[in-house]
């Protein structure tokens, strides 16, 4: 036992000195606070940056990544954890943020396209060969068919699988809300686990053989092909999809605080040149400027018809939020037991 | 345990620093326990009573509470009746390998509850080693109340055996002796004496294995499925209406769980200080 207590005492010295080091070493250090599936991402989009930013004469810097669920990292923030940026998966998220003060309120005119560099939409990822035959939304209602999602409550990632099958079952129904709550509500019947986060959801349908399809972010389908074989699973586009819209902003109280400012801001901006855009499309995100990226790259995105949360149907988070995921909104309804509905 | 804490009080001088002693240890439970829970009751009463009873009492939070408190209770169960099976065999038997199962014991304290509960889930799933063998009998347990039971009863563990085996390591032979020379047979030594001397131990780990299965949430979420109503446990719930950004309902909850766990571990309590009395251990 002691021998142990003193392995860990040596261990977590090796930890301090390792973290002392580097912070001697880098001049300057940034925290990017993020969601799940974009570490791959940012960690390209990081060494580019420190690149950028010192051939144009600025300090060393580094870049550390936070990951987690986007409302997990959004209250972290909010609770004092010291991002200098977030780049989250919910515009709700960053208001939220906003709301506490430590972001003005003005931040998503702050950047172009509503301060979203890349876009991404929801696919289905299916087994090999699609032996369910999964060709759209409605396929997901029949009975024997198990969808994979995490929870909408806990994974921002799960809030846009939903609003892109509500957006479908608007448009198949003729806006009929009613309806619209009974499709969701046969579709989340068949949802047999729910995970926390879009990763426990992705695991679930590929390592743990639970389900026919898993409802995911285009570019973490695509990262499962790459990483779990291509010959395991198929891409399916269904004809109708959400466009989702993940935002970046600085954290002013944090910038200003620290006198970061600077290169936080160059650091977002560095996101819209076309170096990061061509990055962010090989990453399998939707690039806003895709004349920058690579055609091969591009053609990976199939052309879907894509719904904004700003559509009439959703009007913004601002509404969505409360309509759809507060305690008592439409989520929570179709999860009410028979006796008390 | 009243009346030593009263003798206690009457001579403080048996053992000097009293004060410095009482003062440190309400000042340390005071910022390490008290302030953080009274925090916590605070922010849930925001809502005042009735909303906080409208909070507790909805089906919602009602099925993750029952859900939450009837498996631990389950798990912390079958945990003291193995778990003092196992402090037994690790005591009083002598075989190869004894200290290497001893040290297997603590293992589910060292481990990251989230990598038990990924392996839980690996294992358990219906296709992994174990499942598979249990999906074609029709028994599902990853993703199911059971697969919480699994897990629970996995971190709760060492709490009984590393409660129960000093006790047993310090059990006077002469009194097993005695036992049989009086014309016991090995049965009524084994539950007339041996036991009761046991149970105080016992069902302490039943409580250190209750609360800390109540509060179980990093191996529980890979391996419940998060069904509302189903296996949605209450710490998840918690954390839900944390996304929510709806904190006092969040510290509703969590003061509820509180006040149950309190209940249980009162009543653990009260039952060791009768068993006590009757057995006359005191």
């Amino acid at each position: 036992m002691r021998r142990f207590r003193s392995t860990l005492a040596a261990l977590a010295a090796v930890g301090f000195t390792t973290v002392a080091a580097s912070a001697v070493l880098a001049d300057t250090t940034l925290l990017n606070v993020s969601y799940d599936p974009t570490r791959e991402l940012y960690k390209a989009v990081n060494e580019a940056f420190a690149k950028d930013w010192q051939a144009k004469g600025g300090d060393k810097v580094t870049i550390e990544q936070s990951h987690g669920g986007s409302g997990k990292q959004a209250r972290a923030v909010i609770d004092g954890l010291q991002a200098d940026v977030v780049t989250l998966a919910l515009q709700g998220d960053i208001d939220q943020i906003a709301k506490s003060g430590k972001i003005k309120a003005d931040w998503q005119k702050r950047l172009g396209n509503n301060s979203s560099p890349y876009t991404s939409t929801i696919v289905f990822l299916v087994r090999k060969g699609n032996p369910k035959a999964i060709k759209d939304w409605d396929d997901l209602t029949k009975e024997g068919v198990e969808v994979i999602t995490p929870n909408p409550k806990t994974s921002g990632g799960a809030r846009w699988n939903y609003l892109a099958a509500w957006a479908f079952a608007d448009q198949k129904y003729g806006h009929d809300e009613e309806k619209d709550k009974d499709f969701i509500k046969k579709l989340y019947a068949n949802v047999p686990v729910l995970d926390t986060g879009a990763r426990g959801s992705t695991t679930t349908f590929a390592q743990r053989d639970i389900g026919d399809v898993l409802l995911a972010w285009e570019n973490e389908a695509f990262l499962a092909l790459d990483e779990l074989g291509a010959d395991k699973f198929d891409i399916v586009v269904p004809s109708l999809s959400i466009k989702a819209e993940p935002p970046v902003a600085v954290v002013d109280e944090v910038v200003d605080a620290k006198g970061t400012r600077k290169v936080a801001e160059a650091y977002l901006n560095f996101l819209y040149t076309p170096e990061a855009q061509k990055l962010i499309a090989h990453h399998y995100y939707r690039p806003s400027d895709p004349k920058a990226a690579d055609p091969k790259d591009l053609a990976r995105f199939v052309d879907v018809k894509l719904i904004s949360i700003d559509d009439p149907l959703f009007g913004g988070w601002a509404k969505a939020q409360p309509k759809h995921f507060a305690d008592g909104g439409i989520f929570d309804q179709i999860y009410q037991p028979k006796s008390t509905n | 345990m009243a009346a030593s804490y009263g003798l206690g009080l009457k001579r403080p001088s048996a053992i000097p620093g009293f004060g410095l002693a009482l003062g440190f240890t309400l000042t340390y439970l005071s910022l390490i326990v008290l302030i953080p829970l009274g925090a916590l009751v605070l922010k849930s009463a925001t809502l005042g009573l009735s909303g906080f009873w409208d909070v507790v009492t909805g089906p919602r939070t009602l099925a993750a509470l029952r859900l939450s408190f009837f498996t631990s209770l389950f798990a912390a169960t079958v945990n003291a009746l193995f778990g003092t099976i196992i402090a037994w065999s690790l005591v009083r038997y002598r075989f190869p390998g004894r200290r290497l199962l001893d040290a297997f014991v603590d293992l589910p304290f060292a481990l990251p509850t989230a990598v038990a509960g990924i392996a839980l889930t690996a294992l358990y799933a219906p296709n992994g080693w174990i499942g598979q063998w249990l999906a074609p009998l029709g028994i599902k347990v990853a993703y199911t109340p059971t697969g919480i039971a699994v897990a629970l009863i996995f971190i709760g563990l060492p709490f009984v055996v590393r409660t129960v085996q000093p006790v047993l390591e310090e059990f006077d032979r002469e009194l097993e002796e005695a036992s049989a020379t009086l014309g016991a047979n090995r049965r009524q030594t084994v539950f007339r004496v041996m036991l009761p001397t046991l149970m105080p131990a016992i069902l302490t780990g039943f409580a250190l294995a209750l609360a800390r299965a109540v509060g179980e949430y990093g191996s529980v979420i890979f391996i419940a499925g998060n069904m509302p109503f189903i296996s949605e446990i209450a710490p998840l719930l918690i954390i839900i209406r944390l996304e929510e950004f709806s904190y006092p309902q969040a510290a509703a909850i969590g003061t509820a769980m509180l006040m149950i766990s309190f209940g249980l571990l009162f009543f653990v309590h009260l039952v060791q200080a009768w068993q006590r009395r009757r057995f006359g251990h005191d």
